[in-house]
């Protein structure tokens, strides 16, 4: 077997995390990085917001969207460290960076999406 | 690779030139290549911001619009507007490399790529669309 | 239009410097000239010392193979009309130790490609009596690209990531697995498998996208790469959900 199984399933992971990205991320950030800080379109009323963020279905696509957003990030950064800036010798460090990140960021999405009340 | 490259150093005489630290800057296609990879930061930055988001909401309505007054000032604004091109950047580059990266056959016939970046394109307005209805036709 | 072109080419003369330098020759600009054309007027009435490699100068046996004007290219294929007024540019190509002026030594693709395997693999061959393989041509058709690769390294010389590291296996020898993976008379997709799943295999490529852009052949090594990175990684995924299959 591979000397390295986990490697494909980083990819796998980096792979949904692009697709998922890039589907969802572009209207929300549209909506709520633009359209309703300048007033193009008003925001949604507290409740209403609650509401949609109580829903079950709304916390686990969430959660996926953020947990494989930054495993996505994790995984394309490192190679960027690695051919960017030829540091791939500091690579125990920059793992540990980038995935210690992603893992800590979806620990921490999971809690806030768990802690909706 | 158990033994590696057959560089040796029996060979001292081969001139072997050194990548630069800016390879990436000198042909276009290495640019192109190098914002795309960048544009994941961006990403990333997206779910912090959306995080900030679900933690205010879970506040009640005065965490809420201190966040909404919060993503009007001028650096958060500048922020998202950089974020969301390179998110955009990002999302057309993936769709149209998609028919690069799978070759799908229907009946023995390949679809053609065109037509796989187009339900990418299809199903990212659909997803849109949903997003869109989801937050402002309450 | 002006019947002469200067040739700005790389020299590289190890018993007599550490450095490469440049050297600049004056040749004849016919519009159906390609750089090769070029080169050997400059071997044949210029300057006799000028190392470089050519053969078919059809685009054909990949020999050829440097870097015009930045770009890695095949010189039997590029013509100098494209580059005039001049001067053109002649280098080596990236990536790879030179030995002498233009030439390069690709000992570590012919050593790599090896290790893929680039030939049918059977668990048993069939006897001559039984006939020949028969396959139809949807088929060939899964493998044909692939199967086009000239081994001219121009893939090599554009992927930065093998210029960065050069152990990653590259693109040809990815291309060229995919062009046994993917034909249905082989048996060997496990064992080039075992190759190109490990860390210096498939996974450093990051789709600069580079290789396919340059090949002569329309091979598109990115995208049998890509390609490939699903299939190995689905493999990994069914080995770890079923541990008891078939090994």
């Amino acid at each position: 077997m591979a000397k390295r199984p986990i490697e494909p399933l980083l990819w796998l992971l980096f792979s949904a995390g692009g697709v998922l990205a890039a589907l969802l991320i572009p209207s929300l950030l549209f909506l709520f990085g633009l359209a309703f800080p300048l007033g193009w379109f008003s925001p949604p009323s507290h409740e209403h917001l609650l509401a949609l963020l109580r829903h079950p279905l709304t916390r686990v696509v969430l959660f996926l969207l953020c947990m494989l957003s930054l495993f996505h990030w994790a995984h394309r950064f490192r190679y960027t460290l690695y051919d960017g800036l030829q540091i791939k010798h500091m690579s125990d460090l920059i793992n540990l960076l980038c995935y210690g990140g992603a893992i800590v960021g979806s620990v921490m999405a999971g809690y806030l999406l768990w802690q909706v009340p | 690779m158990s033994e590696g490259p057959v560089y040796t150093e029996y060979h001292p005489r081969w001139l072997r030139r050194r990548m630069s630290t800016y390879w990436w800057l000198e042909r276009r296609a290495y640019r192109f290549f190098i914002l795309r990879e960048l544009s994941s930061i961006f990403v990333a930055w997206f779910v912090v911001y959306l995080l900030l988001l679900v933690r205010a909401v879970s506040q009640g309505d005065s965490g809420y619009q201190q966040f909404l007054g919060w993503s009007r000032s001028p650096i958060v604004l500048l922020l998202n507007v950089v974020s969301l091109l390179f998110v955009v950047f990002h999302a057309v580059t993936w769709f149209n490399l998609t028919p690069q990266a799978m070759v799908v056959r229907v009946r023995g016939r390949r679809v053609p790529g065109v037509l796989i970046a187009g339900s990418n394109y299809l199903a990212w307005a659909l997803a849109s669309a949903l997003v869109a209805w989801l937050l402002l036709g309450g | 239009m002006a019947d002469r072109i200067t040739l700005q080419v790389a020299r590289y003369r190890p018993e007599e410097e550490s450095e490469a330098t440049f050297q600049e020759y004056e040749v004849p600009y016919h519009k159906e000239w390609v750089v090769l054309d070029g080169l050997n007027y400059v071997k044949d009435r210029l300057d006799g010392t000028l190392s470089y490699r050519s053969s078919c100068r059809m685009g054909i046996c990949g020999s050829c193979g440097m870097t015009v004007n930045g770009e890695p290219k095949l010189t039997c294929a590029t013509f100098l009309a494209d580059y005039a007024p001049g001067p053109v540019r002649v280098e080596p190509l990236r990536n790879f130790p030179v030995i002498r002026d233009l030439v390069v030594d690709i000992g570590d693709f012919m050593w790599k490609l090896v290790t893929v395997k680039p030939w049918i693999v059977r668990k048993e061959d069939k006897p001559l009596s039984a006939g020949e393989y028969l396959q139809t041509p949807q088929e060939m058709d899964e493998y044909q690209q692939y199967s086009m690769c000239i081994n001219c390294m121009l893939c090599y010389a554009a992927c930065p990531v093998y210029g960065l590291d050069p152990n990653f296996i590259g693109p040809a020898a990815i291309a060229l697995a995919q062009r046994y993976n993917l034909d249905g008379r082989d048996e060997g997709a496990r064992e080039r498998l075992e190759v190109l799943s490990q860390h210096d295999g498939i996974w450093g490529c990051t789709f600069v996208g580079e290789c396919t852009e340059v090949c002569p052949k329309d091979v598109d090594p990115a995208g049998a790469i890509q390609r490939y990175k699903l299939t190995a990684a689905l493999e990994s995924v069914k080995s770890i959900l079923t541990p008891w299959g078939a090994r």
